[in-house]
């Protein structure tokens, strides 16, 4: 499959989470489709999904954990898991809800939520890798509105000084947060260069151009972890839901849905209830 | 204490290299040995504990075994959450080491005093907290959070503690020691404050009453046989902690007291509020209330009612 049918497909999973669990984060999810498509899909990360604990492989860590269906979709068609399992998110016996927990969910490295932690401990695995020699190289997804934690920046500033070029954290910039625009609740500006002089190789991308997403996932520079700073639209492949902060978190309506579905391409087939297995 | 811990961390880390020593720019000179021989498995992450204890957690989650060391008040109250989610929900083997417990630091004042950082940490699910008396104590301490998989917190004072064990004994996480028999009353302690709490026993012992002495190095999880049998053979318990009474010692004590349903006399004796005042540390805890002269007149009280 190629890799735009790849993210539609992905969009769409996301979409029957919400819809069978009755709610959750879909603009944050939709904003970093393409992002977590490439990098599973197209030849970035190293996994293998029949043995997640494979010692080599990469890492991902889903900062900005409400996006949680996002990578549950991932995960589903990378195999790590049966699709099955993505419809009872958030229902009594399931191992998945509104936010990754690792352990429980083959493929998720970080239990994560409440925000402004996975940047440290995606930190600390790139350093016990680095330490050990591997080669495997770490991942992780920001939110930009989650950079306004302060422990964001104490990891910036860790980071750098680490040397860690093992490390990629993407900067999911929708500009949205959720209540607002990102800069009316905080100024961020120049938000690239904030990073760039706290000593990371910043590169800055259209963050739903698939040839730019991977072109950033796979640029390295020695002795600097790489911060790509991915400019989206939050909500993206959703006309009504595109940059309204609403939808941050909000189920569409009996009017929006048949909009939604059109353009994500979902049947009434692929929202039919379905019973759980057990 | 420090250099009980240092002196244990410096053999742990030799003999094994997933130990890390990380520091969150506290304990200058203290470090310098186990810098000079092991730089590998020494970083200083500077003044950000949210960071180091959110990296500690990742290095665990690949196979280290950092021992994450400042002030306890910076770790527990600063960097709660990451305890809480980096280290506990995951249960990762990250070893947070707090300096300074209570008002050790007795000049420095209330922000630097650790005098809730056990009742914050003690709701928090998988982590194990050990709160040792003494150097030897200290060391035993060390090595048990070494070689117990999972989060551990553990509790020191400064340098200047007096070793109160005359010999040898077996340290277990989780099982009490009594340092000191006797049937009228039973003074538990936790932390360097055992030494006070010995003291008072003694000078009590010379008014005619006799103590028995009971040092619970683990607040987490609690030994409830020794405090249930004391509670049986001695019918009135005191409390003593360099810590708030809500939350601590005291509280764990009462909890399992009184889900026994053995009716005893009891005492908390612990700080009400905030820390106040200046001064070495003796001077401080006999102006808070937690002074020797403090812990005879609360048994004699219990021994009048």
């Amino acid at each position: 499959m190629e890799i735009g049918e790849i993210a539609k497909d992905i969009r769409k999973k996301i979409y029957q989470i919400a819809h069978f669990a009755g709610g959750g984060h879909m603009g944050a999810a939709f904003s970093m489709a393409d992002i977590i498509s490439v990098l599973y899909f197209d030849g970035v990360l190293k996994y293998d999904a029949g043995n997640p604990e494979w010692e080599e492989r990469d890492k991902f860590i889903l900062s900005k954990g409400h996006a949680s269906y996002a990578l549950y979709a991932v995960l589903a068609k990378a195999g790590f898991f049966p699709e099955e399992e993505l419809w009872h998110v958030g229902k009594p016996g399931s191992r998945f809800g509104g936010h990754p927990k690792m352990h429980d969910i083959p493929g998720v490295e970080a239990s994560t939520g409440a925000l402004g932690h996975g940047l440290s401990f995606a930190i600390g695995v790139a350093y016990a890798d680095q330490a050990d020699g591997r080669s495997s190289h770490v991942y992780t997804i920001l939110g930009d509105g989650e950079c306004q934690e302060g422990s964001i920046w104490e990891g910036a500033l860790s980071a750098p000084t680490l040397g860690l070029d093992n490390l990629t954290v993407v900067v999911d910039h929708n500009k949205l947060q959720a209540m607002d625009d990102l800069e009316k609740i905080v100024n961020m500006k120049p938000f690239a260069e904030k990073w760039r002089a706290f000593g990371w190789n910043v590169l800055e991308i259209d963050g739903h151009h698939y040839g730019e997403i991977k072109e950033a996932l796979l640029a390295r520079e020695t002795k600097k972890p790489t911060l790509v700073v991915a400019n989206t639209i939050k909500g993206k492949g959703v006309s009504f839901m595109e940059q309204v902060p609403i939808w941050h978190y909000r189920m569409p309506n009996s009017q929006e849905l048949p909009v939604l579905m059109e353009e994500l391409g979902l049947t009434e087939a692929d929202l039919e209830k379905r019973e759980v297995q057990d | 204490m420090r250099t009980a811990y240092l002196d244990t961390l410096y053999e742990l880390a030799n003999k094994d290299k997933r130990v890390y020593a990380l520091i969150s720019d506290n304990g200058a000179i203290v470090y310098d040995k186990y810098r000079e021989d092991l730089p590998s498995q020494y970083l200083n992450l500077g003044i950000s504990e949210a960071n180091m204890l959110g990296m500690a957690a990742g290095m665990a989650s690949r196979g280290k075994i950092p021992f994450a060391y400042t002030i306890g008040a910076f770790l527990a109250y600063r960097a709660f959450e990451f305890i809480r989610n980096d280290i506990c929900l995951q249960k990762q083997n990250v070893k947070i080491v707090g300096t300074g417990a209570g008002m050790v630091y007795s000049a420095l004042g209330p922000t630097h005093h650790s005098t809730e950082d056990l009742g914050g940490l003690r709701a928090l699910p998988n982590l194990t907290i050990l709160s040792p008396a003494s150097p030897l104590e200290v060391k035993k301490a060390t090595t048990a959070a070494y070689g117990q998989e999972g989060p551990v917190y553990l509790r020191l004072g400064t340098n200047k503690e007096p070793e109160i064990y005359q010999e040898d004994y077996r340290f277990e996480i989780g099982k009490g020691v009594t340092l000191r028999e006797g049937n009228d009353a039973t003074l538990i302690g936790t932390g360097s404050i055992l030494k006070d709490i010995l003291d008072a026993a003694e000078l009590l012992e010379g008014r005619g009453i006799h103590t028995r002495v009971i040092n619970i190095h683990t607040i987490k999880p609690i030994d409830k046989e020794i405090i249930l049998q004391a509670a049986e053979e001695t019918g009135r318990i005191v409390t003593i902690e360099d810590h708030n009474v809500i939350g601590g010692l005291g509280s764990a004590v009462a909890e399992v007291v009184a889900e026994s349903g053995k009716g005893v006399k009891f005492k908390r004796i612990g700080l009400g509020g905030f820390s106040q005042g200046y001064g070495t540390y003796a001077e401080v805890k006999e102006y808070n209330g937690i002074g020797i002269g403090r812990i005879c007149k609360e048994v004699e009280c219990l021994m009048c009612t």
